[in-house]
């Protein structure tokens, strides 16, 4: 088994590695660079760097919240933090712009008062866009370092009499400084590679980040160079923000598990704090779950009245879906037991590989392919195979640690009872890797079902995704169509995530 | 004394219930399994829980609804004791100062706390710099500035390995001593209990189910500890 792990991790490797190097042989020299794509890197920097600060900052009262109440319905909150992650990102902009949008929620209600409208598109909508999808990670992130202050030390505070300033010095503060500088750099790296956002919120002079340019020059110039280079600046931002993601969350983990811990009663605490607490919750609440509730609310009934196209479209989703779990599942298991035996860079690289940039990944894959066969054609196999590729590393992630587990317990056992090969793996490895299993494959389902990223690239009419389809519909100003396929494509996602993880759970035993 | 009068509290299918008294100076031993209620019963008098029934006083006075920082106790528990982002002074100063505005008088004191514990001079280190025995020390540095006369001891000596043990034994006996205190310990193990402890008692299933004096113990063990040893 050993050789095969070690095989599959070189070809995944490749498969990451061969893109950026076409990019990179295929990109002009640096001289080419006009005064737009200076200004694209000037705004991709910009606005990830104002939408993780929005998300961090905006994160701490939730975070705060949560770590120090018990409410009714406090699980299920938690479990909503977890929920942006699996939604398709198209989908959550266009529920944002029901209730921000030029026709939504929002405007009609400061119109009807006289006070003028506001406009979504552009830096605002771009970062509001992040931050709805990112303070949940950011609000899990400091939760979790707030959960893991041991027990003991807050009824010593308790013990000792403490305030609210003393609880706010002594553990508000510390926890802070140690998880925030992590979280703001992961969202940050998120947020330098979130395409769609841009692709739709996006645009113009002032608004275009380096991954909407790459775009622009492949769809509208077809200015392969261009687009090259371009997409070796974006690999370049990205691993620097990588690295530096890397360093700062050292130790920190993006899983989490627990944060349905209830909380301990919280020393020091003052009706004020009740009533801060009280509307962090409701604020965060409504800010996360009215776009959804708008999309359902106007996209249910449109559902049934939607053209063909559509449909088709979410077949050919559905049928990559499971192609691209099938692929990174496959690839995941050996990987993740040939790192587990003691291979602890395979996981540096796994992490890092997360902040290689699809968009950049699909450039490169253009490029290598596009001499022999027409890229066009594979549009759905190469969306496919590049979305296994993003999902990767989280599948990486769940699973190496269960490996590395049930090898130091059933492993040892099964050593002991003289099983090798293919028998110790089924008898005594893969029954405790279901759970991690499960969920890695709805992840890497949900992700490629919602991924508008590679397919804009190659896509011809005729051979569209269902997010690409919704976009075009978005496009054209059919907006009940477009809402109708978001609620299709919110339940397809989300459904196909619950039922690969459920299928890690059912008779999982241990 | 310190008076547990049918102090009474549910956890799940869990339930306490307790009648029992410690004498002023006296030092009893919670000795039983785990999940035997021997930390409800210390979260219990320092204040964390609060019984659904009964009483929990000290010298006659009721304390069953007061906070933790009101009573008349200090906690030491198995780690976690110390703030690693505070020096050793400033974690010995939470006891007389929760803001650690303190005043030159004040940090004498602490200093010579410090020196009585035998951490003189340490005390701008931070916890992660000191050894295990050196961080029980100035755990009970704090519980010395904090003087209380009762001390509730979590498992005080079950992360430490026997040579610190020993020193934590002779710290607390030495104190014990010095200041006329009053120690209620959860421990597991009995030998922590006979060295340290006047009484103890054994808890099962939520209940005390011997309260006794540790002399003559080992002699003539009743029939409860027996089965439980």
């Amino acid at each position: 088994m050993a050789w095969t792990g070690a095989a599959l991790t070189a070809l995944v490797l490749l498969a990451v590695l061969g893109p950026l190097l076409a990019v990179a042989l295929a990109a002009e020299g640096p001289g080419r660079l006009g005064a737009a794509d200076l200004a694209a890197i000037r705004f991709t920097l910009l606005q990830a760097a104002l939408s993780a600060l929005v998300s961090v900052l905006g994160a701490i009262p939730v975070a705060r919240a949560l770590a120090r109440r018990r409410f009714a319905g406090r699980r299920l909150f938690v479990a909503l933090m977890g929920a942006p992650f699996i939604l398709p990102v198209i989908v959550a902009v266009l529920g944002l712009l029901a209730i921000f949008g030029r026709a939504g929620w929002l405007n009609a209600g400061l119109e009807a008062v006289g006070a003028g409208t506001i406009s979504i598109y552009g830096l605002t909508g771009i970062v509001l866009a992040h931050a709805f999808l990112n303070l949940p990670l950011a609000v899990r992130l400091i939760l979790q370092a707030w959960l893991s202050v041991p027990s003991e030390r807050i009824r010593l505070a308790a013990s000792l009499g403490f305030s609210d300033a003393d609880m706010r010095r002594h553990f508000e503060r510390p926890i802070l400084r140690a998880v925030l500088p992590g979280a703001f750099m992961i969202i940050f790296l998120i947020c330098t590679t979130s395409f769609a956002v841009a692709l739709i919120l996006g645009g113009g002079p002032r608004a275009t980040t380096v991954e909407l340019a790459i775009y622009q020059a492949f769809r509208f110039e077809f200015d392969l160079g261009r687009a090259a280079l371009l997409g070796l600046i974006q690999a370049g931002i990205c691993i620097a923000a990588g690295l530096i993601a890397l360093t700062l969350m050292r130790g920190g983990d993006m899983g989490g598990g627990g944060l349905d811990r209830p909380p301990l009663d919280w020393p020091g605490d003052t009706q004020r704090g009740r009533v801060v607490d009280g509307l962090a919750i409701t604020g965060a609440g409504a800010f996360l779950l009215l776009p959804l509730g708008a999309v359902l609310l106007e996209g249910s009934a449109a559902v049934f009245g939607m053209p063909a196209l559509v449909w088709e479209a979410a077949l050919r989703s559905i049928l990559v879906a499971l192609g691209s779990t099938a692929l990174a599942v496959g690839l995941a298991v050996p990987v993740a037991l040939f790192a587990a035996r003691g291979r602890g860079w395979v996981e540096t690289l796994a992490a890092l590989s997360i902040s290689v940039s699809p968009l950049v990944m699909g450039t490169g894959l253009f490029l290598i392919l596009f001499p022999v066969a027409d890229p066009v054609a594979l549009a759905l196999p190469v969306t496919g195979c590049v979305n296994a590729l993003v999902a990767l590393p989280f599948i990486l992630r769940a699973l190496i640690p269960e490996v590395r587990r049930a090898e130091a317990t059933q492993g040892r056992l099964a050593d002991a009872l003289g099983l090798t090969g293919w028998a110790r793996l089924r008898l005594a490895i893969f029954p405790r890797l279901r759970r991690p299993l499960g969920f890695g494959a709805g992840l890497a389902a949900a992700f490629s079902m919602g991924d508008l990223g590679v397919i804009a690239l190659f896509s011809a009419p005729g051979a569209a995704t269902l997010p690409m389809e919704m976009y075009r519909l978005m496009g054209s100003y059919r907006t009940d169509d477009a809402e109708g396929a978001a609620v299709l494509l919110m339940l397809l996602a989300l459904g196909m995530f619950w039922m690969f993880d459920r299928g890690g759970r059912v008779d999982a035993g241990a | 004394m310190l008076g547990l009068e049918g102090v009474e509290l549910k956890l799940g299918v869990f339930h306490l219930r307790v009648d029992a008294q410690v004498p002023r100076g006296q030092r009893v031993a919670v000795l039983g399994p785990s999940g035997s209620g021997k930390s409800t019963l210390l979260s219990l008098l320092a204040g964390f829980l609060v019984p659904e029934a009964g009483r929990i006083t000290w010298e006659g006075r009721d304390l069953t609804r007061l906070p933790p920082a009101n009573r008349p106790m200090s906690i030491l528990f198995q780690d976690g004791n110390l703030f690693p982002h505070l020096t050793v002074t400033q974690n010995v100063g939470l006891a007389l100062r929760s803001d650690l505005r303190l005043t030159d008088d004040q940090a004498a004191r602490i200093e010579e706390t410090l020196s009585d514990v035998g951490l003189a001079g340490m005390g701008a280190r931070r916890p992660g710099e000191l050894s295990g025995g050196q961080q029980g020390r100035a755990a009970l540095a704090r519980l010395l500035l904090q003087d209380r006369p009762v001390v509730l001891l979590d498992e005080p000596f079950a992360a430490l390995d026997p040579g610190l043990r020993t020193e934590m034994v002779r710290l607390l006996t030495a104190l014990w001593h010095e200041r006329a205190l009053t120690y209620v310990m959860a421990t597991h193990d009995l030998r922590d209990a006979e060295r340290s402890c006047d009484r103890i008692w054994l808890l099962q299933e939520g209940r005390v189910v011997l309260d006794r004096p540790v002399e003559g113990l080992r002699d003539d063990p009743p029939d409860a500890l027996r089965d439980w040893l």
